[in-house]
């Protein structure tokens, strides 16, 4: 486990932080925090999980999209102490043993992003929305990621690079990435 | 953006929730999905002194149907209720509206209770409550008390809850034989708030005339707005034409919205007329056994 106890903000209230145990791409992190800290911030500033982006910081744009228990959210629109106990993945955690993961694989070969600012929140719920639909059409795929926006490739190619990655990961044998 | 610092809580039951809101005495607000309040914290637009996060009580999220009711957990996610087959099945205006609050991450942890007590004009769901006529169960230190839809409401983020009850529930009246709802969001884009919508629900008796209906517009006034008139002109209707004229009339003069940058009153107001009409048909088709 990792232990990262920070000092918190001297002279305010014993009640206004906390000890919490977050497990972030499978490596448990006891950390102490404010309570008023963002789950964004957390991942970014405290644990130097800088892949996760701030993009409008107002819950519309999913660029700070990541997994809590599997399930997409806005890490700018939670407090880190809301994750106490439970897993987050992040875009760091998708490449295993030196191998991208299938939707990395498929953003770079379906040319999936050009200035990259939403990707890894474009990634993230793409994950998700296989997980739960293996082989979505072309309308699941921009229902299931119009909490994220991009501006600059016009989704094509992301609807593209998912399909890849939905179909690499139907090929792939059983246990294998 | 920051939130302002704040006491942090996360009790494990609604007792003690309750307790810890008591004692703050109206300093302490509760945190559900936070996918209103964190937005307004980081905007200084509230500034409790405390955060009770309802998170970790158990056995608030649930979709359960029973003889008289559908009843939803205050903390069950949007996404949820949209999962139920309950909802698809029989509440459709719900089904409707789940789809198209926020977008699909929001919808996430965004709760049904949340949306429901958080009072912003633009929320989606009261809308269809005032329509379903439902009530909210609410326990305080004294006890639990059950509070209709229709009275709850009071102004923009302002209702009839004293600062320490929570919202445990919410009851939906069964849906009877030959119902059917529908609700009709117009918005500019996937997570904006609604220019205009429309909730409609309908019971249709034998002859196919409707027998009972409600009819709840969202973010055309300081509240979402139950339109009595208009639900009461649909009733002994069959939702000809003219029908459909007299009722969009009447629900159109029953909004007040005010001019943004989602557009005039006029236009606004129009939308309601014809976003009414629609939805009512809609709703009937779905009372006679469409989808
Ligand atoms: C980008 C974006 C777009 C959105 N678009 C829409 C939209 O189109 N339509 C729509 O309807 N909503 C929209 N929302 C709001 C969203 O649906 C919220 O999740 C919802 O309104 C509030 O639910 P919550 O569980 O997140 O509540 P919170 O944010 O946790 O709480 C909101 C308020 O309700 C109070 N509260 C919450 N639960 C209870 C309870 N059980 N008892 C007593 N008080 C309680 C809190 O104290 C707080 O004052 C949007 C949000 C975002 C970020
Ligand atoms: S930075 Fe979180 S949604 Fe835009
Ligand atoms: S690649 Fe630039 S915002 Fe999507």
């Amino acid at each position: 486990m990792a232990i990262d106890v920070e000092e918190v903000a001297t002279g305010a209230s014993p009640n206004s932080a906390r000890v919490i145990h977050v497990t972030v791409n499978g490596v448990t992190h006891r950390s102490k925090v404010d309570a008023r800290l963002l789950l964004v911030h957390y991942l970014r500033e405290r644990l130097r999980l800088t892949g996760t982006h701030i993009g409008c910081d107002t819950a519309h744009c999913g660029a700070c999209t990541v997994l809590v228990d599997g399930i997409p959210a806005k890490s700018c629109n939670l407090l880190a102490v809301m994750v106490d106990g439970r897993s987050v993945q992040t875009v760091e955690g998708l490449e295993a043993g030196g191998k991208l993961h299938p939707v990395q694989e498929g953003f770079t070969k379906e040319h999936g992003l050009q200035c990259g600012y939403c990707t890894p929140g474009m990634m993230m719920a793409s994950v998700a929305l296989l997980a739960k639909n293996p082989n979505p059409t072309e309308d699941e795929i921009r229902r299931g990621i119009s909490g994220n926006l991009c501006r600059c490739t016009g989704y094509v190619n992301i609807v593209k690079a998912i399909q890849y990655a939905g179909k690499k990961m139907q090929e792939a044998p059983k246990g294998g990435a | 953006m920051y939130p302002p610092s704040f006491d942090y809580y996360a009790p494990t039951s609604v007792d003690e929730a309750v307790r810890l809101l008591d004692q703050h005495q109206g300093e302490a607000k509760v945190l559900a999905g936070g996918q209103s309040l964190i937005g307004m914290l980081k905007l200084r637009l509230a500034q409790p002194g405390a955060l009770i996060d309802i998170n970790r009580i158990p056995d608030l999220s649930y979709v359960r149907e029973d003889a008289t009711f559908l009843r939803i957990g205050a903390m069950t996610r949007i996404n949820e209720l949209h999962a139920s087959d309950a909802v698809k099945a029989r509440y459709g205006v719900l089904f409707d509206a789940t789809a198209e609050i926020a977008d699909p991450t929001v919808r996430n942890w965004g709760t049904v209770g949340g949306n429901a007590v958080h009072g912003d004009p633009g929320n989606d769901l009261p809308a269809c409550f005032l329509a379903l006529d439902a009530e909210y169960q609410a326990q305080g230190p004294k006890g639990s008390r059950t509070i209709a839809a229709r009275k709850f409401y009071t102004d923009s983020f302002t209702n009839v809850l004293a600062p320490n009850e929570i919202v445990t529930e919410i009851h939906v009246p069964k849906a009877a034989a030959g119902s059917g709802s529908a609700y009709s969001k117009m918005e500019r884009k996937v997570g904006d708030f609604a220019t205009a919508a429309v909730a409609v629900t309908v019971t249709l008796a034998a002859n196919g005339s409707v027998a009972k209906a409600g009819i709840g517009l969202t973010n055309v006034g300081p509240t979402a707005l139950y339109a009595a008139q208009a639900s009461d002109a649909l009733v002994g209707k069959t939702g000809t034409a003219t029908d459909l004229g007299t009722v969009g009339d009447l629900a159109a003069k029953a909004a007040s919205p005010v001019a943004d940058n989602r557009g005039p009153v006029d236009f606004k107001q129009d939308m309601i007329r014809v976003w009414t009409r629609r939805t009512v048909t809609r709703a009937i088709a779905r009372a006679k056994g469409g989808s």
